[in-house]
């Protein structure tokens, strides 16, 4: 009867850690999907969208995850095969550090205009 | 003259926004990635459309000529409008053309190609459409040009028209 017991507490074990992996996996190809752009539809991530294209790209992040590939590493793959359109978080590279830095410039101005204002009214 | 500066900066600013709004309305709204470098082949397995058995890119791939890769399906309409220039193209001895068969019914397939004839040295089977995002492709119908070095040199997305068989025919020279 003990044996019967410690065995269906380690089925339970083995089968609750799987469940938990399966979430996880499902969590993180959830989030790298709506991360990614469908670039056949109209300002529709591939989570959202239905199309051939997307339940392609679907089946290959599933894949990809299950080969063992990190976020990152399947981010790189799409961006080989498809450019740095398909993400919808763009990388700080050459082509768009302007994108990245104009905000900042814009506060750094703004924050300048201000304080000079203030200078000013204080005098 | 501060009032002057002032004006002329915020003409020049605004001036500027238009620019760049107007060029934007102007610019095409369908994206197509350029292929500026040269692609490395993909490596892949896939099966094949006649026998059904599993075949490795560097045995599809293993002539030392170059290569027109077509991603087309029986339900789609404009392959029906290239396909009579892949036939064309499938004359030409110095290229060999291979078909990825797109998301496709099998019998459905092999009726489109029975009616419009072969172009094909090969078919493989992508049901998936894993093979076809493994090319970079969004649908059908793609073409893809590779080299005798086994990089992908050129893309077509859409059908092929006239104009983009004599780019073809130039490229494969």
């Amino acid at each position: 009867m003990k044996i019967l017991k410690i065995f269906i507490i380690i089925f339970l074990s083995i089968n609750f850690t799987n469940l938990n992996a399966d979430k996880k996996n499902d969590e993180l190809k959830n989030k790298i999907l709506k991360n990614t752009r469908c670039l056949i539809c109209q300002g529709q991530s591939v989570y959202d969208s239905e199309s051939d294209f997307s339940s392609s790209i679907k089946l290959i992040v599933d894949k990809k995850i299950n080969e063992g590939l990190k976020e990152e590493q399947i981010y790189q793959y799409l961006r080989e095969k498809y450019g740095d359109w398909i993400i919808y978080d763009p990388q700080l590279n050459k082509n768009t550090y302007i994108l990245w830095l104009l905000p900042l410039l814009l506060f750094l101005i703004g924050g300048l205009i201000i304080y000079k204002l203030i200078k000013k009214n204080n005098e | 003259m501060k009032k002057k500066l002032k004006l002329f900066i915020i003409i020049t600013f605004l001036s500027l926004c238009f620019i760049i709004l107007y060029k934007g309305l102007n610019s095409s709204n369908t994206y197509s990635p350029k292929i500026s470098n040269k692609i490395d082949l993909p490596i892949f397995k896939a099966k094949d459309f006649n026998t059904g058995t599993y075949l490795n890119s560097e045995k599809i791939f293993k002539e030392n000529i170059f290569y027109i890769v077509n991603i087309w399906a029986s339900w789609c309409v404009p392959c029906r409008s290239e396909h009579p220039l892949l036939m064309k193209l499938s004359r030409n001895q110095s290229v060999k053309l291979i078909g990825f068969n797109y998301k496709d019914n099998l019998d459905n397939a092999k009726k489109f190609i029975n009616e419009f004839g072969n172009p094909y040295s090969q078919i493989l089977i992508d049901n998936e459409g894993i093979l076809s995002v493994e090319f970079g492709a969004y649908g059908v119908p793609e073409t893809f040009i590779i080299d005798k070095n086994k990089k992908i040199v050129r893309k077509f997305i859409g059908p092929i028209t006239r104009e983009i068989e004599k780019e073809i025919n130039l490229i494969i020279k």
